[in-house]
């Protein structure tokens, strides 16, 4: 009995790998397609640009308020109705980025407003313009208040990618269901499963936990 | 010809009008206190100095080109006006060397050698070169608020504006900080000061303002504004505090 589950999960094993292998690069790519897009909107949020400050608000109003797996299916499915093929790991990085950069943009945003106005005052009171203060003292103090958060966002976004195996993107999550659909394990299969999340999001807390103090270092 | 010139100059916040049309000239090398009880303006003026507060109307020129012109740089004119800080606003990434060079380097392309040069003299003269690469964090504040006069004049001003620098000092520091600007006064720098210290106003001053409700209500060297003033609302002020 416990000689064929073991039987079992080493032959499920080696597939298993392969999806958490993909679950690892569509949150890799997704992260840095997040702080790219984040970066800009929390920059626009906080410019006194209207212009700047409305779309990035509308953007992140959108990403925020409707469900990841609708954005998903909008991506895979709903492009192809207008005539845009899209790979299915494609749609799977580009959405989970673009829902990202919503959270990634608020999480800026906050980070930016955590720093004491007279920073700015002081950096523009010595002739730098807006940018170069923003760039050589505001970002630069903002990015340990980020830190945080930006790490727990991008562990719930390892998590969240879970959701791309309905876009048929061989990810953990799929891998998983398509070993089940074959030998019935589902328990056994699934608890494998969890189990291998449970290692990436330990991995990436501790990672997350390192930054924080090397960032530390120095004040 | 006057460094700073200030014509009709009006500050609003919404509906609030904190600067109701201040006139004043201040010329080369001159030290200018501006005095007055809290919420009277005074440094909301200073901050129109540099436009750290936009001007709502009024004109005003530093060395001779208006700040509030939409053709201006105005980068280039607070390159010329250094500002110290109540709070100090020191950068706390930042060591006390690199605070100083910061905007010497990146502003003014000045190579970063001579600017280290440039900030050494400067902690010389303010008597801190011993703290050249620690952090502001480190610092008791009077270290703060003089290596922040160092990080503004690393920038060779024209123009120094002070904002309450001693006010947010424990009372035994106070002294090297002004010690520090009286200096400075005596190498001939123009500076503006807003402070609630009388004894260096009367000092170092060639002229104190009082300031109430958004106005000048009295102009004049120190010793007629300490000794005989003018205005009853000076008179009273003056009662309550010295």
């Amino acid at each position: 009995m416990i000689a064929d589950k073991i039987a079992v999960l080493r032959q499920a094993l080696p597939y298993l790998l392969q999806g958490a292998g993909m679950t690892i690069r569509l949150t890799f790519f997704a992260v840095m397609i997040g702080i790219v897009i984040g970066t800009i909107l929390g920059l626009a949020r906080v410019s006194r640009n209207k212009l700047f400050k409305g779309l990035a608000k509308a953007y992140i109003e959108f990403f925020r308020g409707t469900p990841l797996l609708i954005q998903l299916f909008l991506l895979y499915y709903g492009l192809p109705n207008l005539g845009i093929d899209i790979q299915s790991h494609v749609a799977a990085i580009l959405g989970l980025g673009l829902n990202s950069g919503a959270y990634v943009g608020e999480i800026v945003r906050s980070g930016i407003n955590a720093i004491d106005t007279g920073q700015m005052e002081a950096a523009r009171s010595l002739g730098m313009s807006y940018p170069q203060a923003m760039k050589f003292v505001i970002l630069p103090q903002a990015i340990k208040q980020v830190v945080p958060p930006l790490g727990n966002e991008f562990i719930a976004l390892l998590k969240d990618s879970s959701l791309v195996s309905v876009i048929a993107v061989r990810d953990l999550t799929r891998q998983g269901r398509l070993i089940i659909s074959r030998t019935y394990e589902s328990f056994l299969i699934f608890t494998a499963v969890a189990f291998l999340y449970f290692i990436m999001t330990f991995i990436m807390t501790r990672l997350v936990n390192y930054a924080e103090r090397r960032l530390n270092v120095g004040d | 010809m006057s460094v700073i010139k200030v014509e009709n100059l009006h500050k609003s916040f919404g509906d609030l009008e904190v600067l109701s049309g201040i006139d004043e000239e201040i010329n080369q090398g001159e030290v200018v206190v501006v005095i007055g009880p809290s919420g009277s303006g005074k440094s909301t003026f200073l901050r129109c100095l540099n436009r750290l507060e936009e001007i709502t109307a009024g004109k005003v020129w530093i060395e001779g080109e208006q700040i509030n012109s939409p053709q201006v740089d105005i980068n280039k004119i607070r390159q010329e006006t250094g500002m110290v800080f109540q709070h100090f606003n020191l950068f706390p990434h930042k060591n006390v060397l690199e605070n100083i060079i910061l905007a010497p380097v990146k502003v003014k392309g000045v190579d970063r050698k001579e600017a280290e040069k440039i900030a050494y003299d400067l902690l010389d003269k303010v008597g801190l070169r011993d703290k050249a690469t620690t952090y502001p964090k480190q610092l008791s504040g009077g270290q703060k608020q003089r290596i922040a006069i160092a990080r503004a004049l690393a920038m060779q001003p024209k123009v120094m504006l002070f904002d309450e620098p001693t006010s947010a000092l424990d009372p035994e520091m106070v002294g090297d900080v002004l010690e520090v600007m009286k200096d400075l006064a005596e190498e001939g720098m123009t500076m503006v000061v807003v402070t609630h210290e009388m004894g260096f106003a009367r000092e170092v001053g060639d002229r104190v303002l009082f300031m109430d409700e958004g106005l000048i209500v009295e102009v004049g060297p120190p010793e007629q504004i300490f000794g005989d003033p003018q205005q009853e609302r000076t008179q009273k002020f003056l009662a309550k505090i010295l």
